[in-house]
């Protein structure tokens, strides 16, 4: 019973309550704007072609006879959208009334609260007698927990560089193709580029792919560390850049020497050219380091394999890169 | 039913003297302004798409046999996440409509986002009180080129793979740190380990984003806190804002753009191929493609890499520099530097510490006007010279000699474009003033021989 | 006139492709860099003959020998136009026939006479299969001739788009080799997986374009171009239209 008077008595009030608002004011809020029936019109009909080009979104999705089915989705959602923008934008240029408003700027500033924030805090303080220890304190218990929060982070990965230096090859590993298959001396021809991978190890890895190719063994300058890494004229060199990483997969072989561009070894990204015939020395690009040779032998079966590791670090140059050689 | 609606939202929230207010918010209406929500429309079109994406993408490395409906790949070796791509591509319905917007939708909102940074630069619009909105604006630039990487490099395709190589390389070219940094990111050497693909994911849906959006709202509350800035004008003064009212004024037209922006990208999205990775192929750290190159707006950066002649800097064994540093993290880093630090040399440079409501034009600072035109015109060589291997496909201008001649060019050619630029502002100021003294002079004149009439 | 008398006297003899023809050709069009009887030459200061050949733009110069090549070669390099060569020392690109194909086809038979070279190969692409031929592209020919043919650089020299090229000019050049390419044994590529790759490099002129319009397939390049020419542009024009400009 009660609760019967009560919503009377709140619908009473709602109807005072909307007795008692404001007369709508006669005094305009906007300005005027001259009628424009035809721009009117044409903002209703922009809308209209828009909702058009929306139905036919559906229809396209599920018709299944509809080829190409990308393009017509996009023209017709597309299409819509800008209908849609055209009429909003009509719309806004004739019939909405647009004002011109002045506004003041918020003040520079505001000094007396700025003075009231800045006491507040001090004055905040004003029971402390050791004021610079307990800062201190609170910078202790604060850097530490900061670092604690970051310390789980440490987990995402290795830390060290080990890693880097390691590679799968190892002193008679067989070299073989995509296929697993072992690349024999007598398959390899002079003006062809091989990829191989250590036999049994994972190609993506980045140590582990080379690029074998054979050159006249007259033209090969290998000295220093690299010297006699060649098996009959055979060389192989990793195959990732030393620039950035891209696998190397140009190989520049003439077919009549005297007037066409030396051999090389050429990164697409970059364009770091690398000499086959020299160690693998740059003759171009950015690559800051030679390409790491690995050493050859032909075994008895005629089979190609390592003879050991690459004698430098494959892959992208870092700062300890020339500090140690992957280990054999 | 307007009047219900307002009250309800009133009455529940208390909130219409804010409405009044906030409603009657004044918009300078120049065009250049509008180009920052250009860049908001378009981030808001890759959450959109990208959440679709999302529904569809499988972050893993895991290596699958691919026997889809897509002949040319059918048998092949492939990640996970790329034959997740690959059936967005080709068996989810309108699942390439989406893709492809939302790759365009990341081409556009850069490219509002460097338009919109240029009008901010060129108009003095970064002094105070707005130096901290400028320093957001930049860190959002940072952090959209970074999202942009991390979202086409998680594709796992030919080209996303050899991207992600290079800016593998970069990061281990950081001096004294980089391999350690990078081994850990990516859990040890390229190719890292299973996480990195889930990684790149989280980083590129959540980490992100969320800062990005984070920094946006801030961005636009300063904005909003500070009112725009405007060109000078006979009632725009420094201390009064003209413009027109956020309702019914603004609504409308801004609601156009949003639409406009959607629009243009859809129609990109359905009728203009972009990424096709069907057609790019498995990534293996083994293979790769010629003429590779990242999207537009990292275009600077292979150029750096491209240009930069070949050497280490070693000191014994030790490899202080590794060459990739050059072109790839010092060059975006003295870019970065100077965007974040001009508004602080400028103001040591002019002695300017005043509050400024009021826009330059770009002739009125011929100072800004030239270091601001030299430093896009070495950004712009830098980028062009990225393009050289394609130029010599399609014009046969030989490599090396374009590689050459911009290696020279981007030391030269930007000092005299800025010195150009600056002579061609105080030209301009100086050829204004002329005319205005050609006006007063009129006036005066008319006024004397009115006066002399008068007199006779 | 010269030419018409040439093609009238062509059509007349139907025999005309014999290696007496060829070599009649072979003396005016090749022999200044090829060398009598196609045995080469290599040494810049002796440089042989030098006639007619002129007259068309030709420079006497040094070239490979030909023994042995075989009608393989020989059709290659004719029917690409990629032979006669203005000069030595330049790339040899695809271009105009300069030789009517009745010289060609006696070229042909009189360079194949030159030794043991091999036959003009007879790909059935058709065989092949798509996905063997991909994957054999982006591991073999991808590096160079970037993975959808289009053409790329490798350093001073140009691996060319393969937009044009047969299937037997393709099984040709795997085999050979032109100019700087590496060239596979059947070890590496079989006859079988040629076949493929061929299949694919066709795909590759008219492929999947499920995507719309396609950008030349070469990657961001024209993307980033149609980024700021078109959409970039689109908007700054709706821009220009809903903001007022300055000084209006």
């Amino acid at each position: 019973m009660s609760r019967a008077r009560d919503a009377l008595l709140a619908g009473l009030v709602l109807l005072l309550g909307r007795r008692r608002e404001p007369p709508r004011p006669d005094a305009h809020l906007l300005p005027p704007v001259p009628k424009q029936p035809r721009a009117e019109t044409a903002a209703i009909a922009l809308l209209f072609v828009a909702a058009l080009c929306a139905a036919a979104f559906p229809v396209v999705y599920f018709v299944d006879a509809i080829p190409a089915k990308t393009q017509y989705l996009g023209l017709s959602i597309g299409l819509a959208l800008l209908f849609l923008a055209a009429a909003l934008i009509v719309a806004a240029e004739s019939v909405i009334p647009t004002e011109e408003l002045a506004h003041a700027y918020p003040p520079d500033e505001h000094q007396e609260d700025e003075e009231y924030v800045a006491g507040l805090v001090e004055e905040s303080g004003k029971g402390f007698t050791r004021r610079g220890l307990f800062k201190l304190g609170l910078f202790s218990a604060g850097g530490a927990l900061g670092v604690a929060a970051l310390i789980p982070a440490v987990s995402f990965g290795p830390l060290g560089v080990k890693e880097f230096y390691g590679t799968s090859w190892r002193k008679g590993r067989r070299l073989v193709d995509e296929n697993d298959v072992p690349l024999r001396a007598a398959d390899i021809h002079e003006k062809a580029l091989y990829t191989a991978f250590p036999e049994g190890a994972d190609k993506e890895e980045q140590g582990s792919a080379v690029v074998v190719v054979r050159l006249p063994q007259a033209s090969l300058t290998l000295s220093g560390r690299v010297e006699g890494y060649d098996a009959d004229g055979i060389v192989a060199y990793s195959k990732l850049c030393t620039h950035a990483g891209c696998a190397i997969s140009l190989y520049r072989a003439p077919l009549f020497a005297p007037d066409e561009p030396l051999p090389a070894l050429v990164c697409p990204c970059h364009y770091s050219t690398f000499d086959p015939s020299d160690g693998g020395s740059v003759t171009f690009g950015p690559a800051g380091r030679r390409l790491p040779m690995l050493p050859l032998s032909v075994d008895g079966k005629g089979e190609l394999r390592a003879r050991g590791n690459f004698d430098d670090s494959v892959g992208p140059s870092w700062w300890g890169v020339r500090e140690r050689r992957p280990s054999p | 039913m307007i009047r219900k609606a307002v009250r309800y939202v009133d009455t529940r929230t208390g909130t219409a003297p804010f409405l009044r207010k906030a409603l009657r918010y004044v918009f300078p209406d120049h065009w250049s302004f509008l180009l920052g929500e250009v860049a908001l429309y378009a981030f808001i079109v890759l959450v959109a798409t990208g959440v679709y994406l999302t529904f569809f993408f499988v972050d893993s490395r895991e290596d699958v046999v691919y026997h889809g409906s897509y002949a040319p790949l059918q048998g092949q070796h492939m990640s996970e996440a790329y034959r997740s791509v690959l059936d967005i591509s080709t068996t989810v319905k309108a699942g390439l409509l989406i893709r492809q917007t939302h790759h365009w939708a990341a081409n556009v909102f850069l490219a509002a986002v460097i338009l919109h940074l240029f009008r901010v630069f060129f108009t003095g619009a970064y002094r105070k009180p707005r130096d901290l909105t400028w320093l957001i604006g930049v860190t959002m630039l940072m952090l959209a080129l970074l999202e942009a990487y991390v979202g086409y490099s998680m594709v796992d395709d030919l080209m996303s793979g050899m991207g992600l190589v290079i800016g593998y390389a970069v990061g281990l070219s950081i001096p004294f740190v980089g391999a350690n940094v990078m081994g850990w990111l990516f859990h040890g050497p390229f190719p890292g380990g299973a996480v990195l693909i889930p990684r790149l994911y989280i980083a590129h849906v959540l980490l992100f984003p969320i800062l990005i959006a984070v920094l946006l709202t801030v961005h636009l509350v300063l904005v909003a806190l500070r009112h725009h800035s405007q060109f000078r004008g006979r009632r725009q003064t420094e201390r009064t804002v003209i413009g027109i009212p956020l309702f019914p004024g603004q609504t409308p037209r801004s609601l156009g753009l949003l639409f406009a922006v959607t629009g243009v990208l859809f129609l990109l999205g359905g009728l203009v191929q972009i990424n096709p990775i069907w057609l790019w192929g498995p990534f293996h750290t083994y293979i790769s493609t010629n003429g590779a190159q990242p999207d537009w707006y990292l275009g600077w950066l292979i150029g750096g890499l491209r240009l930069m002649p070949g050497f280490d800097v070693t000191i014994g064994h030790y490899t202080l520099i590794p060459g990739p540093f050059w072109g790839g993290a010092l060059f975006p880093m003295v870019v970065f530097g100077f965007l974040y630090f001009w508004p602080y040399v400028e103001r040591k440079l002019a002695g300017d510490v005043a509050f400024h409501n009021l826009l330059d034009r770009p002739r009125d600072n011929p100072l800004r006007t030239g270091v601001g035109v030299g430093m896009v015109t070495w950004i712009f060589l830098v980028f062009v010279a990225g393009s050289s291997d394609r130029v010599q496909v399609l014009f046969d201008l030989s490599y090396t000699g374009q590689i050459w001649f911009y290696r020279v060019a981007v030391l030269v050619v930007p000092v005299v474009t800025g010195f150009v630029a600056a002579w061609v502002c105080r030209q301009l100021v100086r050829g204004e003033q002329v005319e205005l003294e050609r006006r007063r002079a009129e006036t005066e004149g008319r006024l004397e021989l009115a006066s002399r009439l008068d007199q006779a | 006139m010269r030419r018409l008398v040439v093609i009238l006297l062509l059509l007349a003899l139907p025999g005309v492709a014999t290696a007496a023809n060829g070599k009649q050709v072979y003396g005016r069009y090749c022999v200044m860099c090829h060398g009598p009887n196609g045995v080469g030459n290599s040494n810049p200061n002796a440089v042989v003959g030098g006639g007619p050949a002129r007259d068309v733009g030709i420079e006497p110069g040094i070239g490979p020998s030909l023994r042995n090549v075989g009608a393989r070669a020989a059709d290659f390099y004719l029917r690409t136009g990629y032979m006669p060569l203005k000069r030595t020392g330049l790339q040899p690109r695809r271009s105009r026939l300069l030789l009517s194909s009745g010289q060609i086809d006696a070229l042909i038979t009189y360079v194949a006479s030159l030794g043991d070279g091999p036959p003009v190969p007879r790909p059935q692409p058709e065989q092949g299969t798509l996905s063997e031929g991909q994957h054999l592209f982006a591991s073999n020919c991808a590096g160079c001739h970037q993975i959808m043919a289009r053409g790329g650089y490798v350093t001073h020299a140009v691996p060319p788009p393969l937009g044009q090229a047969s299937a037997t000019e393709i099984a040709e050049a795997v085999r050979i080799g032109p100019y700087v390419m590496p060239r596979f044994s059947t070890r590496q590529i079989s006859n079988s997986q040629l076949d493929s790759l061929i299949r694919y490099v066709q795909w590759t002129q008219h492929p999947d374009d499920r995507g719309g319009l396609s950008l030349w397939r070469i990657g961001p390049v024209p993307e980033g171009l149609v980024t700021w020419f078109f959409g970039a542009a689109a908007l700054v024009a709706v821009c220009l239209v809903i903001g007022r400009r300055l000084h209006e």
